[in-house]
């Protein structure tokens, strides 16, 4: 089977008066029908950026300077701005972070939802709006009919999220790219918002990118997990492997610092350092300043290498450390 | 989950509310502002009546009688009927020659206002969307033309295109465009960067599609505010050009030419002609001026409590 989506050496870089930042450098994964792919990172590890590069909304001063986005075979990157639009919202769509901010405060659910349906189609007003209203009640929002007619500010921020993800799903996309969909909102609406969004991509065979900083979202959801460090994959894999046996020090760090692995009242762990300055990184491998493991060997970057199925940038894989 | 979901619901099914009566209830909450509307609205309908009420057309030349000339308020004019403000040095019933003032100066007001507005919003969107050069040059174009005092520039104007309602409205739109681009430009520059405009751009909508039904309502709040004090200046503005004498003819005064025409009669103790119609012109400003200070509170969610 081919993969829907297939994103090799993407580099998206910024070109700011203080220096060129490398948000993305050489990122590489392939996402598969009805797969979840979760992209897990830091803030600034250029995630973010990586969905954003896929639709090809970066804005100047950034642009995408290398690399394919083969999307069902042909490749969209720097594609050109109708071909773009043909995509967007139709055979890609997207489900943003704050529910609050991603509707228009002044327009009604219905005509923003039936919007995203006539952008793309020819179908008349009323058979778009019936989808709306199905839509609506597939993503568990009770009677329908009466919130199409409502503004954003009536519904909660669980309902409104809802919504966000019920217009993603409207076209029945083949890709669906959610940027941290559950961060704003509190752990119990969390918890019913991954289960709609498992539900419906296992329904229809929607592939989906979840882009998360928090793996205990992804330990349950994803088939598999990328961890993006500075711009790059640091190691990538099937769900179960990478939890259970990260490889990459920063992989460890990051499921050290999981609050639920620490016992009461002891200190949780912590990854020494800072995240490094998008604007001046350390020469070799990124992460190697704040890592435990780092030799002189660091100072060169670690290429992609290929354990089993799983991916890892790092020249001191963790398995023995991990399985104790 | 369910269960979550309908208790979100109601509160806003109790809220019987509309969006429209908080704001009517909020704008209603200061007696200063609704003074000044219910003034506002009676000016507007005496303005609109005006040939129905009034005792006679001061445009008519066959009705004005030069006879009746700058006679005190409450005399009897040669018609028959009573000049309860007086009259000016043609003859002209004040209380007449006001309300017909007062629908031209409102009606240029507007016109002015509305047509400045449209200019001025679809520019200022463009400059915001757009951004890089097209944005800079946009925006040099306002900076230069607000650098000049607004009543020079249709002061100017008037002087080289002549007299005339179109040309007074020209002149109006002219002077004031620049000042609604600003202020879309920079509410809109503000929107763009909002999430539900990039949520939109994922949608795949078109860019006028996102510009105009998007971020354009969006706007609308600072616009209406500077739409009535912009009308409220636009009328002044009229009314100074006019009483310089480069505004509207004689032969259809409006307030401005009105407060003109009785100047000279000042010092020799006739004051009505020329303060009945200013006392008018101060009340229409004035008003709009106050309706438009409430607008700005209740439309600021900053100032909101």
């Amino acid at each position: 089977m081919s993969p829907v989506l297939e994103v090799s050496g993407l580099k998206t870089h910024f070109f700011t008066h203080a220096g060129v930042v490398k948000a993305v450098d050489g990122v590489d994964f392939a996402v598969n029908k009805g797969e979840v792919m979760g992209l897990v990172g830091e803030s600034g590890s250029g995630k973010s950026i990586t969905g954003f590069s896929i639709l090809g909304l970066i804005d100047p001063p950034g642009r995408i300077v290398e690399g394919e986005i083969r999307f069902n075979g042909e490749n969209i990157a720097n594609a050109n701005e109708e071909t773009l639009k043909s995509i967007r919202g139709n055979r890609i769509s997207m489900i943003f972070q704050d529910p609050m901010m991603t509707l228009n405060p002044v327009l009604r659910i219905d005509s923003q939802m039936m919007e995203a349906i006539l952008a793309h189609e020819k179908v008349p007003k009323r058979q778009a709006w019936e989808r709306c209203r199905d839509a609506l009640g597939l993503v568990g929002i009770p009677s329908p009919e009466e919130r199409l007619h409502a503004y954003p500010h009536q519904l909660s921020g669980g309902m409104r999220q809802r919504v966000s993800i019920a217009i993603a799903f409207l076209n029945k996309p083949d890709l669906i790219i959610a940027d941290e969909p559950t961060t704003a909102l509190d752990v119990t609406i969390q918890a019913q918002i991954i289960h709609e969004a498992q539900k419906l991509t296992s329904q229809t065979g929607t592939a989906m990118i979840w882009i998360t900083h928090d793996l205990a979202v992804v330990a349950g959801l994803a088939d598999r997990i990328s961890v993006m460090y500075a711009g790059r994959i640091v190691e990538q894999g099937r769900t179960d492997d990478v939890i259970d046996h990260p490889l990459h020090p920063y992989t460890v760090g990051l499921l050290g610092s999981v609050p639920t692995a620490n016992k009461r009242g002891e200190r949780l762990f912590q990854i020494e350092g800072m995240t490094p300055n998008m604007l001046s990184l350390p020469e070799g491998c990124a992460f190697s300043p704040r890592c435990g493991f780092a030799t002189p060997a660091c100072q060169v970057p670690p290429s992609v290498e290929h354990v089993a199925d799983r991916e890892l940038r790092c020249y001191h894989p963790q398995s023995q450390v991990a399985a104790e | 989950m369910t269960d979550t979901a309908l208790q979100s619901a109601a509160p806003a099914a109790a809220k019987v509310e509309t969006p429209f009566q908080r704001f009517r209830a909020e704008f209603f909450e200061s007696r200063i502002a609704a003074t000044a509307f219910v003034i506002l609205i009676i000016i507007i309908l005496l303005a609109v009546l005006a040939p129905w009420i009034t005792p006679q057309n001061p445009y008519d030349l066959a009705q004005v009688d030069v006879l009746d000339g700058r006679l005190p308020p409450g005399s009897e004019a040669f018609a028959g009927y009573t000049m309860w403000l007086g009259s000016d040095g043609a003859g002209r019933d004040l209380y007449s020659a006001i309300l017909y003032g007062l629908r031209i100066s409102i009606s240029v007001g507007l016109a002015s206002g509305v047509i400045a507005l449209v200019i001025g919003m679809t520019v200022g969107l463009i400059a915001a969307y757009a951004g890089g050069r097209t944005e800079a040059i946009i925006m040099r174009v306002v900076d230069l033309q607000l650098s000049f005092p607004a009543s020079l520039v249709a002061l100017m104007l008037v002087a080289a295109l002549g007299k005339g309602v179109d040309k007074i409205i020209l002149a109006l739109v002219v002077a004031q465009w620049a000042y609604y681009a600003r202020t879309v430009r920079a509410t809109a520059l503000v929107e763009r960067g909002k999430e539900y405009v990039e949520a939109a751009q994922c949608l795949g909508l078109s860019r006028s599609r996102v510009v105009f039904r998007h971020i354009l309502p969006n706007c609308l709040a600072p616009l209406i505010v500077v739409g009535t004090v912009q009308t409220a200046h636009a009328v002044s503005l009229e009314a100074t050009l006019s009483f310089l004498g480069v505004g509207l003819p004689q032969t259809e005064p409006s307030l401005g030419v009105l407060i003109a025409n009785g100047f000279e009669y000042m010092l020799s103790g006739r004051y009505w002609i020329s303060v009945f119609p200013g006392i008018a012109l101060l009340l229409t400003v004035a008003s709009i001026n106050l309706v438009g200070d409430q607008l700005r509170d209740v439309l600021n969610p900053r100032l909101k409590k």
